[in-house]
């Protein structure tokens, strides 16, 4: 029977030869990932439900990085990191990258692809909504609540039910004003915020196997925020390239078939598009920057999973070098890699962190920090009736702090035509 | 017989509050009270004073508006049963945000559709009945209303108005459900 990828890779993991969607099955977990927000109660519950009995089900596979609410002086915050800690020392988690330490990396769904945990062909579930990103790798990746993980950590399994899928494909050659951002935004554009509910995102085409990892990354991040249960993309040369710098550990490689059932196909000429921005308060209110060319913003954000990677920052260091922000820009490397990156890559003769701070942005240190909000120190957070433009992922109402605020969601290149102009621009006006 | 939590009930009544589409886990439980413990009871009630508290106002009980689902200053809703649109729970992963409705008092849920993670999170926790509405009820039930809930029946009825709306079978998940969640399905069935 014909499958798609993800349908191969949910079959393999349930040890069936096929399977169908809209079939329930159970699934072994290769890698269950947490973080300082969900860790704790997962912790909680687990040895709750388990009792003197509670045991890791295999302690190589559990994987922890505090990320959420790191820097800040919040006691209920920082309580929750000591929780991870004593949990890591009690039951000898060596996969723990504790705060403080040498070994603190960041936002969880970056640091999972640089320390190689992200293994093509394999099942890897954590407790975020956006750990559907590592679906870039050719892997099935998901998010769960506290309970699913809690099971998990006890017997390895979780019970899934296999999504249909849909295929988005973009051909041609992405032009030097357009990022994976924008494409993603396209697609939110068209299938609103539950077009793909219960659902695998599959990318394919030319324009999206010329991308980095980085940027792929930035496609399978937001499929949640279409509905989607994963986002994923087949494995090529650059796939292996990352993968075994990062890791010796073995891989299988899916592929869908010429023939597999598709709940719906999506095809777009990359060579077409616009840049876009999603208007508040929803990742679908998708508009062209056009559109918006002069709304007065009052911030610029360049960080988080979706937008906080070295890629992004390349982007943006193109547009400000030798310019000066106009409002405070925040720039949040998504990891402590990222971050040494930043000093050393160079454009046109200085380091992306010198064009940064000779423009005027702030760099902060990685963390989610504001893309959610978060304790009211947090670096970045929306106050009052900020207008900020941002490389995140969610506009939804006070999602950036402030219930008064607004969010427009952007590519880095647009964020940083914005930041240096102080109002919504199109960064076709610099490149 | 369906057991929900620590309860037995096959008719759950109560006031419905109703809200639109897309209400997202940001809106139902803001992110900067993802803090609080849920194993120390001072600190878990916190889910319920904050639950839905960041619906935009004039979103928040509809058709009206204007009405917080928490009274301020109290730590439990005077509605028992919510009624949405599409969409219900999109965006993060946070078990806190079914969590929180049910600290607040909430038994029921009755959307056109749910976000996947918000929708499991209820089921496998035990914390809210996800029913999802045949077709739209969100412009058809005020907040304050008074509602019946018939889970043998699958059936909605508005008190009030004395209109009955079908709801889509629980399937799947029932068992689950009717355990009161994952671990209780797991004990049940030799699992675990």
């Amino acid at each position: 029977m014909a499958m798609t990828i993800t349908e191969k890779i949910l079959a393999n993991s349930a040890g069936k030869d096929t399977v169908k969607p809209g079939e329930n099955i159970w699934l072994n977990v290769d890698v269950l990932m947490t973080h300082d927000v969900c860790g704790p109660p997962t912790i909680g519950i687990w040895k709750k439900e388990f009792g003197e009995k509670a045991k890791i089900w295999d302690k190589d596979k559990l994987v922890i990085f505090p990320d959420h609410y790191i820097f800040t002086a919040n006691k209920h915050a920082n309580r929750n990191v000591d929780i991870l800690r004593e949990f890591a020392a009690e039951y000898q988690v060596d996969n723990y990258y504790d705060v403080g330490t040498e070994r603190y990396k960041g936002v969880c769904h970056i640091a999972l692809a640089e320390e190689g945990y992200d293994i093509p062909g394999t099942v890897l579930i954590g407790t975020d909504s956006h750990t559907c990103t590592s679906g870039a790798f050719g892997l099935f990746s998901t998010g769960v609540g506290n309970t699913d993980a809690a099971f998990i950590l006890g017997t390895g399994k979780i019970w899934e039910k296999v999504p249909e899928s849909m295929k988005f494909t973009f051909n041609g050659k992405l032009p030097n004003y357009l990022t994976a951002k924008d494409l993603i935004l396209h697609i939110l554009g068209d299938i609103t915020t539950d077009g793909a509910t219960y659902r695998a995102m599959e990318f394919d085409g030319e324009a999206v196997f010329d991308l980095s990892m980085n940027e792929r990354m930035t496609l399978t991040n937001m499929a949640i925020e279409a509905g989607g249960m994963n986002g994923i993309i087949a494995v090529d040369e650059v796939t292996e390239q990352y993968v075994k710098e990062r890791t010796d550990k073995e891989y299988q490689i899916f592929n869908s078939d010429p023939d597999a059932e598709y709940h719906s196909k999506y095809v777009y000429n990359a060579e077409e598009l616009e840049p876009v921005v999603a208007k508040p308060h929803s990742p679908d209110n998708r508009d062209t920057v056009r559109n918006v060319e002069g709304t007065k913003i009052t911030k610029a954000y360049i960080g988080s999973c979706t937008g906080g990677k070295i890629s992004d920052f390349r982007f943006a260091a193109q547009i400000i070098d030798k310019q000066e922000v106009k409002v405070p820009t925040f720039i949040v490397p998504a990891s402590t890699e990222v971050a040494a990156q930043l000093e050393v890559e160079q454009h046109n003769g200085r380091s992306l962190k010198e064009i940064f701070e000779n423009a005027g942005a702030v760099i902060a240190k990685s963390s989610c920090a504001a893309c959610l909000g978060g304790p009211d120190d947090t670096i970045g957070r929306a106050v009052d009736y900020d207008v900020t433009i941002s490389t995140t992922n969610r506009n939804f109402p006070g999602r950036m702090g402030s219930r008064k605020s607004e969010v427009y969601l952007a590519s880095p290149l647009t964020v940083a035509s914005s930041a240096i102009t102080g109002v919504i621009t199109d960064p076709r006006n610099f490149l | 017989m369906i057991k929900f939590g620590n309860r037995m009930e096959k008719v759950i009544t109560g006031k419905a509050f109703v809200l639109g589409d897309n209400i997202d886990t940001d809106q139902i439980i803001p992110a900067e009270h993802l803090v609080y413990s849920m194993d120390d009871e001072n600190e878990a009630k916190m889910y319920g004073k904050y639950a839905l508290s960041s619906v935009p106002n004039d979103q928040s009980g509809l058709p009206q508006g204007g009405i917080p689902f928490v009274k301020d200053g109290e730590y439990e809703s005077e509605y028992a049963i919510i009624i949405g649109g599409s969409n219900f729970g999109c965006g993060s992963s946070r078990e806190h945000a079914p969590y929180a409705l049910m600290k607040a008092g909430a038994k029921v849920i009755v959307a056109e559709s749910y976000a996947r993670i918000f929708y499991r999170n209820s089921v496998d926790g035990g914390f809210v009945v996800p029913y999802e509405s045949v077709e739209k009820i969100n412009d058809k039930i005020k907040t304050g209303d008074e509602v019946k809930i018939d889970l043998d029946e699958n059936k909605i009825t508005n008190l009030t108005t004395s209109e009955s709306f079908d709801l889509k079978p629980l399937g799947n998940v029932l068992p689950i459900i009717a355990a009161g969640g994952l671990f209780e399905y797991a004990r049940k069935s030799n699992m675990i």
